[in-house]
């Protein structure tokens, strides 16, 4: 019982982890069939925004609030990497519709120059950097009617791009002189430290579980329950899944799937930038941090079915119980005296590499039965 | 993609051919050494480029999984190196096993005893996984970039296997070659270099034909039908399964062969050719070069990897950018690649704005004339 309960909830934390990067994905991914290698990135982006958030809220200001900046980062996540996933719709993957293949070669180019940037760039500055664009891409939108149709509208954007530069260099100078270790560029891995509320254990029927583990997979959770809601319940929802479904049609009834576009990807980025988070709670945070994850991530959204949350949500599970059980060998110890053969097998694929090599190809054969993965979209095309 | 070729004539082919022997000939006396070693190295990946040129560039399909084929052939030729140098070491066997308390020969390395089997290994073994992954893929109807996804899986299946064996196959430190002996000399030393770097000259000219040949005709036809419109090839009577695989297990082998000939030349075979953006790396020379072009794809692989290392000695840092940049860029501005836009419109239309050339009105083929570009 224990071991089961143990091994459940193992699995489970492999499987949140997963999940929380994949559900970006899932929404990029299957919503607007867009591949995004450039996701791990944007996570990593999310991990090193955990850890700025920690070092600003240290500052002597911040100091009695220094045990709530995990959930604040959370908030602050989302807003850098989806605002950057934003510029990066606006100003690549518009450009790339339809033609996927095209797409998944930019955003590699994409995460290599985020890769080289967050090594070669002080972290400071570019805070500074992210804090212009958020500004400079939300301040027109909050203009009234009357200047956003006015002929000298172009003169306002232009100038409120201005004042967001000029607030990113003050605020990049700011941290970069107030907090030292985010004055100098440097490619060595930084540690997020957990607040003390989150250290230590918990015990749940006998079984102690790590605090930070708990932590993720509450963020897991309310992260699927919101973006479930956000598309079934709200306006700007029910047209993602309109312009998902038929997109010359939703453009007919007056969507702006422009719009729709941008918020889906916003999003979707947004939500590599909260997987960042939980990430950086579990190990040391480098530029190469999130191309660990991008694969697995794929590999969810394609076994769970494309454009299907509910695949996705069993299928990162699925993923990381099974990465348990073969991983830590817990068959064995399940069955301690099984033939020779098999033990011996499995304790050829009991490390984590060779539960990767399992896992992978278990995955290749189970498309083989359902090419389309567990809940295929239906339709009537040739293609499919 | 544009069918505007430009024909040459007969007396400047002739004497491009002449220039180029004489400059592979010559080269070794050329280059010091280590430009020559760089040289042979980065024409030999240009065999893989070709692979990738010929399923992705004619078929329309996106591999992110070429490292798999690449390192099983420098593995293949790695082990046969490492087994006929093993003589002085206790037990026979390749010096690495000691320090895993390895005594007795792993069984699939017995046949690499034999210089003949590694011959055909080095572009079988490849060019047979190849066309069981592409098979397994293919049947499925599994396309576009779900085979793109499955390869880069496969790619990871597969680095982690090498990586994690070490008693098998010397996990993550890989094999080394450089101090092998083959002819009874040191595989690393400056005769041994110069064959082996016209060797690799020899077989990037033999691929290209190869390359141009498999194209050419109905074989050809098809794979760029299944690129353009699949559903309809199918309609047609033709099963893509058939063709795809074939196409796919024709660019493993160009990269077994690819792999071993960069393996002898750089010294050391490891999982980091497994590694996932150098699979990526690959396509973008084809990309850059232009795909659909196979001169594009050996020009894009030797120029990139050129730059690349030019690039690194100077400003190690900036490489990234413009790497990056350079996948954005072909991407958005030039789909076709380089070689493919000097060969399509794209020169026409920079003289056409400077109003050195007439403006088309109509279709270039009723405009342009015949001598001059021949439309097919």
């Amino acid at each position: 019982m224990e071991l089961l309960l143990d091994s459940l909830f193992n699995g489970v934390a492999i499987g949140s982890v997963l999940l929380v990067a994949a559900l970006g994905l899932a929404i990029v991914f299957g919503l607007m069939g867009v591949i995004n290698l450039a996701h791990g990135e944007l996570m990593m982006l999310g991990a090193y925004t955990t850890y700025v958030t920690q070092l600003i809220f240290k500052l002597p200001i911040l100091k009695p609030f220094y045990n709530s900046y995990i959930i604040v980062s959370i908030f602050l996540s989302f807003i850098v990497s989806g605002v950057v996933g934003i510029l990066l719709e606006k100003t690549i993957i518009r450009k790339l519709y339809g033609s996927p293949l095209e797409t998944l070669l930019a955003t590699w180019g994409v995460s290599l120059i985020l890769q080289q940037f967050v090594r070669s760039v002080p972290l400071a500055y570019g805070t500074g950097l992210v804090i212009s664009l958020i500004i400079g891409l939300f301040l027109p939108t909050t203009f009234s009617l009357k200047i956003k149709e006015s002929i000298n509208f172009k003169y306002f954007k232009f100038s409120s791009w201005i004042f967001a530069a000029l607030t990113g260099v003050m605020s990049g100078s700011i941290i970069s002189s107030s907090v030292s270790k985010l004055s100098r560029a440097s490619a060595r891995n930084v540690d997020v430290t957990a607040p003390s509320w989150m250290r230590g254990q918990v015990e749940i029927i006998g079984t102690a579980f790590p605090k930070t583990r708990l932590m993720i997979i509450i963020i897991t959770l309310i992260s699927v329950i919101a973006i479930t809601l956000f598309l079934n319940q709200s306006a700007w929802g029910m047209r993602i899944r309109a312009v998902t479904q038929n997109r010359q049609m939703s453009e007919c009834l007056g969507i702006s799937t422009e719009k729709v576009d941008i918020i889906t990807f916003g999003i979707g980025s947004g939500l590599a930038g909260v997987a960042g988070v939980a990430v950086s709670l579990l190990g040391s945070v480098g530029p190469n941090v999130g191309g660990n994850y991008i694969v697995g991530c794929f590999m969810v959204v394609v076994l769970g079915g494309v454009g299907n949350l509910l695949g996705t949500v069993l299928a990162s599970f699925g993923i990381g119980i099974m990465t348990d059980l073969i991983g830590a060998g817990r068959l064995l110890s399940i069955w301690p005296d099984m033939p020779l053969p098999i033990s011996n097998t499995i304790n050829f694929f009991a490390t984590t590499s060779m539960a990767r090599v399992m896992i992978f190809a278990l995955i290749v054969i189970f498309l083989q039965f359902k090419p389309t993965g567990l809940f295929p979209q239906k339709g009537r095309m040739v293609e499919n | 993609m544009s069918q505007n070729k430009i024909k040459f004539d007969k007396k400047i082919v002739l004497s491009f051919w002449i220039i180029l022997i004489a400059l592979i000939i010559a080269a070794p006396t050329l280059l010091p050494v280590f430009r020559l070693n760089l040289l042979g190295r980065y024409l030999s990946l240009s065999i893989v480029a070709l692979g990738v040129d010929l399923i992705w560039g004619y078929t329309g399909l996106l591999s992110l999984g070429q490292g798999i084929f690449f390192a099983l052939g420098g593995y293949c030729a790695a082990m046969y190196l490492q087994i006929n140098s093993s003589s002085e070491f206790p037990n026979n066997i390749p010096e690495f096993f000691a320090l895993y308390g390895v005594e007795k020969l792993p069984f699939f390395w017995e046949p690499f005893k034999s210089p003949y089997f590694t011959f055909f290994a080095i572009w079988i073994i490849p060019a047979l996984i190849a066309g069981l992954i592409g098979f397994l893929v293919f049947r499925n109807r599994i396309k576009g970039v779900y085979f793109s996804i499955l390869t880069q899986a496969s790619l990871l299946v597969f680095f982690n296997f090498f990586n994690g064996q070490q008693k098998l196959i010397n996990g993550t430190n890989g094999l080394k070659t450089d101090v092998t002996l083959l002819f009874g000399q040191m595989v690393g030393s400056e005769s041994i270099q110069r064959l082996f770097f016209w060797l690799t000259s020899i077989l990037v000219i033999a691929a290209w034909f190869f390359a141009k040949w498999v194209v050419k005709g109905r074989f050809g036809n098809i794979l760029i039908g299944i690129r353009d419109d699949e559903p309809r090839v199918r309609f047609t009577g033709y099963n893509p399964v058939i063709f795809k695989t074939i196409i796919f297990s024709i660019a493993g082998g160009l990269a077994g062969i690819s792999g071993a000939l960069y393996t002898v030349q750089s010294g050391i075979v490891s999982p980091q050719f497994m590694t996932v953006p150098f699979s990526i790396e690959m396509v973008i020379w084809v990309a850059v070069g232009g795909r659909g072009t196979l001169l594009g794809a050996i020009l894009g692989a030797v120029f990139i990897n050129y730059a690349k290392s030019l690039v690194s000695e100077a400003l190690p840092a900036s490489w990234m950018f413009i790497q990056g940049g350079l996948f954005i860029l072909v991407v958005t501005a030039l789909p076709e690649g380089v070689l493919g836009w000097i060969q399509g419109d794209g020169p026409r239309n920079i003289l056409q704005r400077f109003g050195l050339k007439r403006k088309i009105e109509t279709y270039p083929s009723l405009e342009i004339n015949n001598k001059e570009q021949n439309h097919e």
